[in-house]
């Protein structure tokens, strides 16, 4: 089995933004690389010469005009009702530094 | 079951309130042992029953799906109701609108019930990654109803809804429906629009209709599917009724048995059960062909690249700033979290369960820089090739007959230290989400296991818009297995 490092582990959890204790990141070095393990059947596959492209008609792209339209009845109230941190009327974040 | 509770409504033999109160108590009685339910919408549904009785005391005519008890998936958004999608990331979020398809319902005149307990965000074929409860198996209350859509078959096999809606990214309406017993569609990708629904692969998510019969499952489909200018994959309506097409007659189809899927390691209970469903189908007047689909051994892996890939998109929304739980909320809990990346990092930790993080990552990873090509790219390469798999099947055949699962229903806990072998039951229905083509899971019999006779699922794939058809052959097996029983 190929084995994911800590180090890549640590990595990918960050590009995720997903927090990590060092229990965690060993239990998910683990799932990640016997997953990984799984996908190298895909590599007996010579793909240079076979048909690629969707192999049925595939809807174009639809596309409308570009306007401002309104968002339904939906009201800013029902949207900042979910907000959890919130200043006159406008979303609060961290700072980000 | 919906065509004979629509007549005692027209004819006044039941009213819509009376309908909805018995399946109400029937909720209030059951569900305490099952699960199938997170929310329960007594008032709301009451008042839409009401409604349809007012309709019909002032004579006007009803739709079919009108003032029928329904329940919906909890990673559907309905307007000013609780949506968790099974996590507790989303514990406090009130749906601000509605997803098309409860918009469709609600036009239909049909009684929302409640909202169905799930995997986590869709991501499980057992229900067990949901974060508040465990749905049990009404056939055996041991077992798991099957994922992800497990509260709403659960639902439907133990009467506590008509129908139901469920999700199907990769077998998620159709394995708990064999599991259940029930009836399951998958439809083609581009029938139902997806707005609303809390996205998990987008290029494979497709909403349908969990029920007890062939012709109620084709009656839902009526209802909700069709273009949607918020949903540019749905395809124009067309104005088809899919019951219209249930003749009960199929002499003259073509099946196809694809050779790769009926391998040595398949239970042989199962594939008793099947060879006697072929045998039916024959019976009926199908021409039966042996197919190939050269490519399906790479089907899983394939999956299994391009869904956690989405995944990890779809799911970076969840960042604590504009909804859902939040290491922003000032709150004891999150008092260290002091910057922003800290606040993504808290709420995402603590928020996400076991099963999505772990998708997460994984997606993360196929997608990194220096992977990309070695696994996203290949797969859609891969994908390509078992879409044409399909196309060249198509030709020879008109619909493809398999089991939807590789077992019947397992117990809790079966699985859930092994992610690769809860995968691994996926085998037979991520083909249909990876061509986009339709599928539906039907029960075509039972096996014995400790002394229960757990129901096992037929499922029928057919061309990429061709739900007739599929409803068609499924239909008339229904009702040649009720033709026996009487």
């Amino acid at each position: 089995m190929t084995m994911l490092t800590t180090e890549e582990v640590k990595h990918i959890a960050l590009l995720a933004r997903i927090g990590l204790t060092e229990v965690e990141t060993e239990k998910y070095r683990k799932d990640l690389s016997g997953v990984l393990d799984f996908f190298n059947e895909l590599e007996e596959l010579d793909l240079s010469k076979e048909r690629i492209g969707n192999g049925i008609p595939v809807k174009e792209n639809d596309t409308r005009e570009d306007r401002v339209a309104e968002f339904g009845s939906l009201g800013r109230e029902d949207i900042l009702k979910n907000v959890p941190a919130q200043k006159d009327g406008a979303v609060k974040v961290k700072s980000v530094f | 079951m919906i065509r004979e509770l629509h007549e005692k409504l027209k004819n006044g033999n039941v009213t819509a309130l009376a309908l909805a109160e018995s399946y109400l108590a029937r909720i209030a009685e059951r569900d305490g042992d099952i699960g199938a339910y997170l929310t329960v919408l007594g008032d709301e549904a009451r008042r839409e029953a009401i409604l349809v009785d007012e309709k019909i005391s002032r004579g006007e005519a009803i739709g079919l799906l009108e003032g029928i008890p329904g329940a919906v998936k909890d990673n559907m958004c309905m307007r000013g109701t609780r949506t968790t999608a099974g996590s507790k990331i989303l514990d406090n979020y009130t749906a601000p609108y509605d997803a098309t398809v409860i918009d469709r319902l609600r036009k239909a005149g049909a009684v929302v019930l409640g909202k169905t307990n799930m995997d986590e965000f869709a991501m499980g074929s057992s229900t067990e990654s949901s974060a508040y409860k465990l749905t049990k198996n009404p056939i055996d209350t041991d077992r798991v109803p099957g994922g992800s859509s497990g509260g709403s078959a659960a639902a439907i096999a133990d009467n506590m809804a008509v129908f139901a809606l469920g999700s199907d990214t990769g077998g998620s309406i159709r394995q708990p429906a064999s599991f259940c017993g029930v009836v399951g569609l998958k439809p083609t990708y581009g029938r139902v629009s997806r707005y609303g629904l809390i996205a998990m692969a987008s290029s494979l998510d497709q909403i349908g209709p969990l029920t007890t019969t062939v012709e109620d499952a084709a009656i839902v489909l009526s209802e909700i599917y069709g273009y949607d200018p918020m949903d540019v994959t749905t395809a124009e309506s067309e104005g088809k009724r899919f019951e219209d097409f249930l003749t009960g007659d199929i002499r003259g189809l073509t099946i196809g048995i694809p050779k790769e899927y009926l391998s040595e390691n398949l239970d042989e209970r199962i594939r008793k059960v099947f060879s006697e469903s072929v045998e039916r189908f024959r019976a009926l007047g199908a021409e039966i062909k042996e197919i190939s689909l050269p490519h399906s051994k790479y089907a899983l892996p394939v999956y299994y690249i391009i869904m956690p890939s989405e995944v990890s998109s779809n799911l970076a929304r969840l960042d604590g700033i504009r909804y859902g739980m939040s290491a922003n909320d000032q709150s004891e809990r999150f008092a260290g979290s002091d910057t922003l990346l800290e606040t993504y990092l808290d709420t995402r930790s603590y928020g996400f369960g076991d099963e999505v993080k772990r998708r997460i990552m994984l997606g993360t990873y196929t997608l990194s820089a220096g992977y990309y090509d070695a696994y996203y790219k290949k797969a859609q390469a891969v994908r390509a090739l078992i879409r044409h798999d399909f196309a060249d099947a198509f030709q020879e055949v008109d619909l493809i007959f398999s089991p939807t699962s590789p077992e019947g229903a397992f117990r809790f806990g079966a699985k859930s230290d092994d992610p690769i072998s809860m995968y691994l039951s996926d085998i037979y229905t991520v083909t249909a989400n990876l061509a986009g083509i339709p599928a539906i899971s039907f029960p075509m019999g039972t096996m014995e296991e400790a002394g229960k006779a757990l129901p096992l699922g037929g499922q029928l794939m057919g061309k990429w818009f061709d739900e007739e058809t599929l409803l068609r052959a499924a239909d008339a097996f229904e009702k040649a297995v009720v033709g026996d029983t009487e």
